[in-house]
């Protein structure tokens, strides 16, 4: 299995008729059970990539093909993860995680079924009945996490999901994003501003260039996990990526 | 203590009355507190051959119920559609802001033009002041709605017509509970005034209006209070409604 992104462009037409170039051209191969971080410099691109790919916008030129059929629109291969807050503060978290198979129209007790595996899953055994406002932040992620897996897509698109959560946190969160992506072996794309994140989790970084972004470099981490972030070998990686970000982001800004 | 504090006012208002009711001595124009507590007190004892306080109370929240239920069942719909499509609301807007100041009883003579004294005409009245805060609201209602959670549901695989009864509704269900909290207040203010109309036989305004022809100050008095009361009911029912139901709303963060 296979997501091919193909000559992908995107430009966006403003309301006093300019359009701005986004993103592209971009080609990028991804296999099956890969976890690719993308990072890039703000404004880039890297969320217009992920919702494009998410079928909730459309691609100005160029394909996304997974498994050489063409993606348009939402797919339910694909599941997205949100930065901001995306749970409906209406329902508990059992019914959170049971959206999507409520919307196939799976009866009550087979979705709440798998909903608790799911939320077994990601850690929130005992939260099922509670509402998203009692939850933290991480708390909340994680159940945004059960809800894209209780689909059983094959890919997942996580945009900057950890962004809002604090360090320590948002540590925990990786190590677990890590343990759950190796009993599920989905294939992620995984935006983030932190290159230590990138490279703790991923096994390619994509670095974009400035908008419209396209590819500046490939990076392979070649460690296993779990990663000992202190690790020589692994801060060298780390060094030099961020060296490309750094260089990337400052190529003709004014200060 | 902070429970009493709102009764202060009231009780010298009473207080005051009371001195004022005895030094004119004048039930045609001061009616003593004693005797419109008699009324209250007996509220199924017909009044004036016009029946009970109990029946035309009935008779009033029979009327503003029926208008407020047809108000909401053409209001919301027509909220989601213009909540949903900026290009209807767009091109409805400048009528709805034309209509809207428009009170409800300016609307009288065309009434009893279109349906002639009776229910309908009432109905019609009650209808025009319930329709406008429940229509603006479903809309804000809509428009309220995060544009996160229906990306959300679409990407999990969400037809148009689930987005609508899973996302968008529960969403705007909020706002569009205040809107029918709002309208039913202006329904309930406005049942009373078009019940003091000529044509009409029963419902408080009525009472109080029948009873002034007759001078009985304290019926009128009594009419109002329970007037008074019936909105305060209602109201509280909505407010307990929207904390039981909505409560995420405010506690969302
Ligand atoms: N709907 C839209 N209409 C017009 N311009 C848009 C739209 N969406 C994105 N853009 C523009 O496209 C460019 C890329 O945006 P995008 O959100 O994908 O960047 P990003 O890499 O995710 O940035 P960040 O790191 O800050 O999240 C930006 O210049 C943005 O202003
Ligand atoms: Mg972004």
């Amino acid at each position: 299995m296979k997501l091919r992104i193909t000559d992908l462009t995107k430009s966006f037409t403003l309301e006093d008729g300019n359009t701005i170039e986004a993103l592209g051209p971009l080609n990028l191969e991804v296999s099956d059970g890969e976890f690719v971080c993308i990072l890039g410099p703000s404004g880039c691109g890297k969320t217009t990539l992920l919702r494009i790919i998410g079928g909730l916008e459309r691609p100005t030129s160029g394909t996304i093909s997974l498994n050489s059929a063409t993606i348009e629109g939402p797919n339910p291969s694909m599941a997205m993860i949100f930065q901001e807050y995306s749970l409906f503060p209406w329902r508990s978290v059992l019914d959170n995680v049971a959206f999507g198979l409520e919307v196939r129209g799976l009866p009550k007790e087979e979705r709440h079924r798998i909903a608790r595996k799911y939320i077994e899953l990601v850690g929130l055994s005992g939260f099922e009945a509670n509402k998203p406002y009692e939850l933290s932040g991480g708390m909340r992620q994680r159940v945004a996490v059960a809800r894209a897996l209780a689909i059983e897509p094959k890919v997942l698109l996580m945009d900057e999901p950890f962004g809002a959560i604090d360090a320590q946190a948002r540590n925990k969160m990786q190590r677990e994003l890590l343990q759950i992506w190796e009993k599920t072996r989905k294939t992620v794309l995984f935006v983030t501003h932190s290159v230590d994140e990138a490279v703790y989790l991923a096994d390619r970084i994509v670095i974009l260039t400035r908008r419209p972004g396209r590819i500046k470099e490939i990076v392979p981490v070649p460690h296993h996990h779990p990663r000992e972030r202190t690790e020589p070998s692994f801060v060298e990686i780390r060094r030099y990526v961020l060296r490309q970000i750094t260089e990337e982001s400052e190529i003709g800004t004014p200060h | 203590m902070k429970r009493w504090t709102g009764i202060v006012v009231p009780l010298m208002i009473m207080a005051g009355w009371e001195v004022a009711a005895i030094l004119i001595s004048n039930p045609f124009i001061l009616p003593r507190l004693g005797t419109i507590v008699e009324v209250l007190m007996r509220p199924a004892d017909d009044l004036l051959g016009t029946g009970s306080l109990l029946y035309n109370a009935w008779r009033s929240v029979q009327r503003v119920g029926l208008g407020f239920l047809v108000a909401a069942l053409i209001g919301i719909p027509c909220g989601i559609a213009m909540g949903r499509y900026r290009w209807l609301n767009q091109l409805m807007d400048t009528t709805l802001q034309a209509l809207r100041p428009i009170p409800p009883l300016a609307w009288v003579p065309l009434a009893l033009a279109w349906f002639r004294i009776g229910l309908t005409s009432i109905v019609f009245i009650i209808f025009i002041g319930a329709f406008f805060p429940i229509l603006i609201n479903t809309i804000d209602g809509v428009k309220s709605v995060k544009k996160t959670w229906m990306e959300v549901a679409l990407t999990l695989g969400t037809s148009e017509f689930r987005l609508l009864t899973k996302v968008i509704l529960p969403g705007a269900a909020p706002i569009v509970w205040t809107g029918l909290r709002l309208g039913f207040g202006i329904a309930w203010m406005t049942v009373v005034a078009a019940e003091m109309l000529p044509g009409t036989i029963s419902g408080l305004g009525y009472l109080i209006m029948y009873a002034y022809n007759f001078g009985q100050v304290n019926v009128i008095i009594a009419g109002m209070v329970v007037i008074g009361l019936i909105g305060i009911a209602i109201d509280l029912i909505f407010k307990q409604g929207e904390k039981v139901w909505f409560g995420w709303r405010s506690l969302e963060r």
